[in-house]
């Protein structure tokens, strides 16, 4: 998933501001917070490891328990309770669909022992559609993806991974434009709709997964639904966006001539917003493919089935492969929809090839595709993938990477781990969660108070009486350890690299292409390299937060300070700063807006990611979210550590939002 | 010169009498932005300077009691600074603003009361507009943004695009029909701008000040272009500019706006040389006033003892035009009205305090 937020322009000094009386204010802060700290350790000495409310493997609360109640209630309504049956419905219409889909390329259509469609017909039909929609090279990138899936024996799971992606997408269009349309007419809608957009992105992708699987039973049905969530905000945003930006004076002149409303939308709105609502479905699909591999979780089919089995074995070598197949996937389907989105412009210019060349390769390339479909539901060979040339051999170099891997890095990623273990994250979970649960809330509300004020200790009041009544409460300070270690990580990292960004275009030069790409991949894949890194522990699920918030994070802080006025720096220079000198007192105060934002990004990616980590021995409340999906009995459990993450996701952006604010 | 004055131009009424003959009749405009502006109306609130009433309620005048009438054919500008309401008075000719109260008529249609679909009519088959920064559709070939007036009409492709190649050729773009918008001039660009308002053939023009954002050698030329047109076309045409040197330029007659008021109504020389009240006279004193004033309003009244062998001129002459002829001449002008009377003398030192009073002032 890639960061849609654009960053804010710098922060520009207020003209009447004394800058000394501000600094005295931040210093005097840090000196509160430090103090709140001090007191913290002081009363933790004499009362640790009391009332630190820590809930063994199996014991529930009562809160767990009446969440546990709530559900069996309404599975137990499934016949009578109308909004049920309604969600019980669309989830058979989509396992209906997908099954059809299923059937037709990647599972054998009984009585036939192969799909409608074998993989040569799907493979040609792809390839005509990379070269219609963009151009022969993306034609090549997706006939070369294909053929991976197949050689590597990955080929239904890859094709059920594409359906589900597809008919999300598909849904998000029909879905998202009209409402696109609808907030860039309408302001209240647009309010009302950027709230709550800006909730759900608020929210781990892992949260939706619970109560959907509630309504929608798990498997396919769950699977498009909670991928149609996840994937619809972009789409909406950034197509509303820019048809909301199309210029008034056009649309001015155009209404001058008479048009209608229909007139207006089909022939000025649409076509002038179309670059910007393909990228919009750019980031819908890309959102739509790393939540629909997240969805194995909840037996969604795809690729990220095997990952996943392999994950949880530990087995790092066997999700090698499946894993770099989805990033080969997100690749393909990143470029083609970016390829398509330039291409229209080209061609109207007149500079895409000539129009009668491509349409005569066009023709001929539906007839092949028509021919290759065609044959493959005649010949066996074409039908299944004739064997799986790759598998073995893939698997075999695939464990040998990973063990040469481990045994070269093993070294130095433990000394990393052992640091931040010892230096950072044990003290600090010590502190967080062996405090007794009212310390440690009210050092909390005190922290949020000084650096956010009022607004923050509010905010933070409420959800720490949340967690606290979900009766989560040592589970939540683990993950808040997590996260508030991780984003730390985050920010050094994104100051370091983003200011050396900034500042050196080179730099920038190589490391911007890298970061994009690692925004396209799926989150859950980064957990395979870390994990075999630093094996099943809480350190792989902080490790692979970082990698997953570091691109948006990196790329906001370099664009923010790139975007400090030239005139200022060169005044600065005039006035014989040093580099240091004009990093820390110009371009990053400048640029704080940018800094904010992007570890506001950052913690929200790092808590998502902690979430997923849970399952490879990170613990804390995804592991408890894993358990709730595994077994029902447990539901009433995951489902309280579903929302204790969504209460620690707006107390931590609130918080800092507040304290953003606070410092002006 | 204030004794030459006619007192018997009143101006408002000055051009046409029906309001159903002419090609634009507004009468009693208002415009008031902001909330509840109609609460404003016919309360003492009205009265208020534009200052007053936004302290007051929140609401800003945008057009204030305005009345005129365009004859059929006439070029009409309307004149004012920056928000003086001039722009939002053109758009409330066709409605892209809605009026507060009031009412328009265009060819005797009343545009204020029409519906949607009448209102519709109007934008698509009678009165076209020019816009400031053009509005053009850059997805589309010139051709095509020229035609887009005839493709919402409903006109089949082959005969829209027929009429617009007819219409590029006249607005002078020919061979540019396949460009798109960005690859040409600012110029250029309202060239297609103003094709696109004329592929309609509409009777009404609207010209929001076309020209402004082009420079100002482009912008002279553009001017010629709409005078030719004109010549061309005959369109009644309403033009919208803060260049007092456009407006006298190209209108028939001038209104001149402040604060969205209506300050005069008059032919170019008439404002010239009858400003209406200080706002006018401190606008117009840049203005070369021997390119503007007739020698109506140089002249004195003839004496019994005039010479009668000067030059005879009509009273609509341009001063520049007649001071060659006229410093030539032993004997002064006599100046005649259309039927051929003497009206006045113009002696050779009138001339030259129009002249020379100009010279000074530069």
């Amino acid at each position: 998933m890639a960061a849609t937020t654009a960053p804010p322009a710098p922060a520009r000094a207020e003209p009447g501001a004394a800058p000394q009386e501000a600094e005295d204010r931040g210093t005097s802060r840090l000196l509160l917070v430090l103090g709140v700290v001090a007191v913290w350790i002081l009363v933790w000495a004499f009362t640790k490891g009391q009332d630190t409310l820590t809930l063994s493997g199996r014991e529930r609360t009562p809160v767990m328990d009446d969440l546990g109640a709530f559900r069996d209630s309404v599975l137990a309504s499934r016949d009578s309770n109308p909004l049920i049956q309604l969600t019980y419905g669309v989830g058979e219409a989509f396992v209906a669909a997908i099954d059809w889909l299923q059937r037709m390329v990647s599972i054998p259509d009984f009585p036939r022992p192969v799909p409608q469609i074998g993989w040569l017909g799907v493979t040609a039909v792809a390839t005509f559609v990379g070269y219609a929609i963009a151009n022969w090279r993306i034609a090549l990138l997706v006939l070369a993806s294909f053929l991976s899936f197949g050689a590597f024996g990955y080929w239904s799971e890859a094709m059920d991974l594409l359906l589900v992606t597809f008919v999300a997408v598909g849904l998000s269009v029909v879905i998202g434009m009209p409402l696109a349309v609808l907030i860039a007419y309408r302001r209240r809608a647009e309010t009302v709709f950027t709230n709550l957009l800006d909730l759900m992105q608020t929210m781990p992708t892992f949260v939706y997964l619970l109560p959907i699987v509630l309504f929608f039973g798990i498997g396919a049905s769950t699977a498009v639904v909670c991928t149609l969530i996840y994937a619809l905000p972009p789409l909406i945003r950034i197509a509303g966006h820019g048809i909301k930006s199309v210029s008034a004076s056009t649309l001015e002149a155009t209404d001058s001539a008479g048009q209608t409303f229909w007139q207006r939308l089909t022939k000025v709105q649409l076509p002038m917003a179309r670059k910007t609502i393909v990228v919009g479905v750019n980031q819908t699909t890309m959102a739509a493919l790393s939540m629909a591999t997240i969805a194995s979780f909840v037996d969604g089919p795809g690729l990220g089935k095997p990952v996943l089995s392999a994950l949880v074995k530990s087995d790092v070598g066997g999700a090698v492969v499946p894993g770099l197949l989805i990033v080969l996937m997100a690749v393909m389907l990143d470029r083609a929809t970016t390829a398509a989105s330039e291409r229209g412009e080209l061609v109207a210019r007149g500079h895409g090839p000539d129009p009668r060349v491509h349409r005569v390769v066009l023709g001929a390339g539906l007839v092949l595709a028509a021919v290759a479909v065609y044959v493959s539901r005649l010949y066996p060979w074409a039908a299944e993938f004739p064997g799986t040339p790759l598998r073995d051999t893939a698997a075999s170099w695939s464990d040998a990477t990973v063990a040469w891997f481990t045994d070269t890095f093993g070294g130095v990623a433990g000394g990393l781990a052992d640091a931040v273990s010892y230096g950072l994250l044990n003290p600090m979970q010590a502190l967080l969660a062996e405090s007794p649960w009212w310390l440690a809330g009210s050092a909390l509300v005190a922290i949020s108070a000084v650096a956010g004020g009022v607004r923050a200790a509010v905010a933070a009041l409420v959800c720490l009486g949340g967690l606290r009544f979900l009766g989560l409460w040592h589970d939540s300070m683990i993950t808040l350890t997590m996260t508030l270690v991780a984003t730390l990580m985050v920010m050094v990292l994104a100051l370091v690299l983003g200011v050396w960004m900034a500042r050196r275009s080179s730099v920038d030069l190589v490391l911007r292409p890298l970061l994009d790409m690692g925004q396209t991949i799926p989150p859950f894949v980064y957990l395979i390299p870390v994990l075999a890194l630093f094996g099943p522990t809480r350190f792989t699920a902080i490790v692979a937060g970082v990698i997953y918030a570091a691109p948006a994070a990196i790329k906001l802080v370099a664009d923010g300070v790139k975007g400090v006025s030239q005139g200022t720096l060169e005044a600065s220079r005039s006035t014989g700063a040093t580099t240091w000198q004009e990093i820390t007192k110009v371009q990053l105060p400048m640029a704080k807006g940018s800094l904010v934002l992007a570890a506001n990004q950052g913690l929200l990616y790092v808590l998502a990611m902690a979430v997923i980590g849970g399952m490879v021995g990170a613990g804390a409340l995804g592991y408890d979210v894993v358990l709730g999906f595994s077994r029902s009995e447990e539901w009433g459990k995951g489902a309280a550590a579903g929302l204790s993450i969504v209460l620690l996701g707006i107390m931590l952006d609130r918080v800092m939002r507040a304290a953003a604010h606070h410092t002006h | 010169m204030s004794q030459t004055l006619d007192p018997t131009v009143d101006p408002s009424t000055a051009a046409v009498g029906d309001a159903r003959d002419a090609g634009v009749s507004v009468r009693n405009l208002w415009k008031i932005f902001g909330p509840r502006a109609d609460k404003v109306l016919g309360t003492p609130d009205a009265e208020l300077s534009r200052k007053e009433l936004k302290a007051k309620t929140g609401c800003v005048v945008g057009v204030k009691d305005v009345s005129f009438d365009v004859a059929p054919g006439e070029v009409f500008v309307v004149m004012g600074l920056s928000g003086s309401g001039k722009s939002t008075l053109v758009r409330c000719l066709t409605r892209l603003i809605e009026p507060t109260s009031g009412t328009v008529l265009i060819d005797g249609r009343d545009v204020t009361a029409a519906s949607e679909s009448e209102l519709r009519d109007l934008r698509r088959n009678h009165a076209s507009m020019v816009f400031q920064h053009f509005g053009l559709l850059p997805h589309r070939q010139v051709i095509d943004n020229v035609a887009y007036g005839l493709e919402i009409r409903g006109v089949p492709k082959r005969e829209r695009r027929a009429k617009a190649a007819e219409v590029v050729d006249l607005v002078g773009l020919t061979g540019y029909e396949k460009s798109y918008p960005d690859q040409l001039s600012g110029g250029m660009q309202q060239r297609v701008g103003l094709a696109r308002a004329l592929a309609g053939d509409p009777s009404l023009l609207l010209f929001d000040e076309p020209f402004s954002a082009l420079d100002p050698l482009i912008r002279r030329d553009m001017q010629n272009e709409v005078i030719r047109l004109h010549h061309e076309l005959g369109k009644t045409m309403v033009f919208i500019t803060h260049d007092l040197q456009e407006a006298l330029k190209l209108g028939d007659r001038i209104l001149i706006m402040r604060d969205g008021e209506v300050v005069q109504i008059g032919t170019p020389d008439e404002v010239v040389g009858a400003p209406a009240d200080d706002y006018v006279k401190d606008f117009t004193s840049e203005v070369p006033r021997s390119h503007v004033l007739t020698l109506k309003w140089v002249m004195r009244d003839p004496r019994p003892g005039d010479s009668t062998e000067g030059p005879v001129m009509p009273c609509d002459t341009v001063v520049r035009k007649a001071a060659q002829a006229a410093l030539a001449s032993e004997h002064p002008v006599r100046v005649v009205d259309d039927a051929g009377n003497v009206i006045g003398i113009v002696d050779d030192d009138a001339i030259l305090r129009v002249v020379v009073a100009e010279e000074e002032s530069h």
